[in-house]
């Protein structure tokens, strides 16, 4: 079968002819007419995953105050931002915590207010107070700023998420007699429940295994509006984790660095997220359109969540003191049904991804591709994938007085 | 004054045990259950109006068996706009009252089977559960 290029495919988009469908559409259009027609027939599968990504963040630039001022500490909402930028840039992490919180003292700590609801605050239009505090200098001779902003006021605003979009991850239980209280949510004692937070045959990066389409400058619905992957994620692992009984290898850690105007996204895809007794994160929508070029791609596209696994992981005990190995893999039809069987026991199975909105977001980018105002963005470089040979380094507790160097 | 109306929680290592009995027999109080969902070796819950002179040691029984003891007199509602849909909230549920319905996997809430035991109003990410007093 012939390949087709991003251009071609962009030139249908264009004359509003492109064959678009979610990657739930095309698992079932797959199964019904088969791998060879579907790859002839459909231009663009489109995914998306709606899930707390704790890597996500914004840039801001203020403006100037008259005087100036140049931040030497700034915080939102009293939420600390970054300064350690140009006079009136920062960066505002979405895990970052307000100066008073009374963190885990009492835990499990609720975390009810943290950088990812300041974001969620900014892209809802309202009203954010900002203090800054400088040193003066002869340039810059304001020495502290109290004042109100709105995301209008603001001359930049640039979601910035160093890892999101994870590929695939564990389903965490919990082996051990207490409750934990992690980021993977409420993990009830002696496997009481099972986690998991992919949107499975929905997933971006679950679609493009081998990264043969997802690169710097893929076009992307990001929170709403439109972004671009612009390098791989922190801790991008695509190495492929091998299944025991010999079925095809499971993807394992992807991930994507992704920018976009905040401007441009809403609330509804932006959201402050709270993890009793862990910590405040922001929820992020992104979906990826992936370009049909050939069978093969469409082959991946296609892989339903009965082929697709998670590694489950035991966070009383290994998680936490980094012991490698799991307790087995269980697929997302499984997890999707409710219940999986661990170590011989039945055992509840929730997601923290939501799948109602996952769905969602690939309806709406398959429907501004329909409507011809999103066109592919054809990746200037592809990620590095399974065959990158890319292995985790580990942090390691040295004497501090080491000079190897 | 203690509550009449209360809500009990039972953790899966003494849901077998005979516990309520002892409200009877040895606090001489007067008990009617409104609501149960207990099961061998799995958390259980309960919703239990007592009358007595000995109440509050009653249930200070229960605490003393770790049994969680709530006062009955909220309700539970979703705050539907801040609901994504993720589903974090339904394994912990004690009593099925907030579930997936699938395939779609909306998470749809049953106030009827709610029994204000409040472990989603802390566990949401979203803060969606929220207390009406």
């Amino acid at each position: 079968m012939a390949e087709k290029t991003f251009a071609e495919i962009n030139a249908k988009i264009r004359a509003g002819k492109a064959v678009v469908v979610t990657a739930e559409e095309l698992v079932q259009f797959v199964a019904e007419k088969g791998v060879g027609r579907a790859a002839k027939e459909v231009d663009v599968v489109t995914t998306g995953t709606f899930a707390p990504m704790c890597s996500s963040g914004a840039f801001f630039n203020f403006g100037h105050s008259a005087p100036r001022i140049k931040f030497h500490r700034v915080w939102l909402n009293n939420v600390p931002a970054y300064a350690g930028l140009a006079a009136v840039d920062a960066f505002l992490g979405a895990t970052a915590l307000p100066e008073e919180d009374p963190l885990n003292k009492n835990h499990p700590g609720e975390f009810r207010y943290g950088g990812g609801h300041v974001i969620e605050d900014l892209v809802a239009g309202r009203p954010v107070r900002l203090k800054a505090l400088g040193y003066g200098t002869d340039c810059y001779p304001r020495r502290e700023i109290e004042t109100v902003v709105t995301l209008n006021d603001l001359n930049e605003a640039v979601l910035f998420n160093p890892r999101n979009a994870y590929q695939n991850y564990n389903c965490a239980v919990n082996l051990g007699p207490k409750t934990l209280y992690t980021y993977m949510g409420v993990l009830k004692p002696r496997l009481g429940n099972a986690h998991y937070s992919t949107s499975g045959q929905l997933s971006p990066l679950l679609k493009d295994p081998y990264f043969r389409t997802i690169g710097v400058g893929t076009r992307i619905f990001l929170g709403g509006g439109t972004g671009y992957v612009v390098w791989n994620g922190t801790q991008h692992f695509p190495g492929l984790l091998a299944l025991p009984e010999g079925a095809p290898p499971v993807p394992a850690g992807g991930t994507l660095a992704v920018l976009g105007d905040l401007k441009q996204m809403s609330p509804q895809w932006l959201r402050g997220t709270s993890m009793l007794g862990y910590g405040a994160t922001l929820s992020v929508g992104i979906g990826i359109p992936i370009p049909v070029l050939n069978e093969e791609v469409c082959y991946w596209a296609s892989r339903p969540d009965s082929e697709l696994y998670a590694p489950v992981v035991d966070y009383a005990e290994a998680y936490p003191n980094r012991r490698p190995g799991n307790l087995g893999f269980v697929s997302y039809a499984e997890l999707k049904s409710g219940r999986i069987i661990i170590e011989g026991k039945e055992v509840p199975t929730a997601p923290l991804s939501s799948y109602v909105k996952a769905r969602e977001i690939s309806n709406i980018l398959k429907q501004w591709i329909l409507e011809g105002k999103f066109l592919l963005g054809e990746p200037v470089q592809l990620l590095p994938g399974p065959d990158a040979g890319i292995t985790p380094k580990t942090l390691e507790i040295r004497d501090s007085g080491r000079r190897n160097r | 004054m203690a509550p009449s109306k209360v809500v009990l929680r039972f953790p899966a290592a003494i849901a077998d045990k005979p516990i309520i009995f002892h409200l009877v027999k040895d606090y001489d109080l007067m008990i009617n259950i409104l609501k149960a969902n207990i099961n061998p070796h799995k958390e259980g819950t309960m919703v239990l109006d007592v009358v007595g002179e000995k109440t509050e040691a009653g249930l200070d029984f229960l605490r003393r068996q770790g049994v969680g003891v709530q006062p009955l007199t909220e309700d539970i509602v979703r705050n539907e706009e801040r609901c994504t849909h993720c589903g974090a909230c339904t394994a912990i549920c004690p009593t099925g009252a907030l579930y997936l319905e699938r395939p779609a996997m909306f998470v749809r809430f049953d106030s009827e089977a709610c029994v204000v035991c409040q472990l989603c109003v802390r566990a949401c990410p979203m803060h969606a559960m929220e207390v009406r007093f």
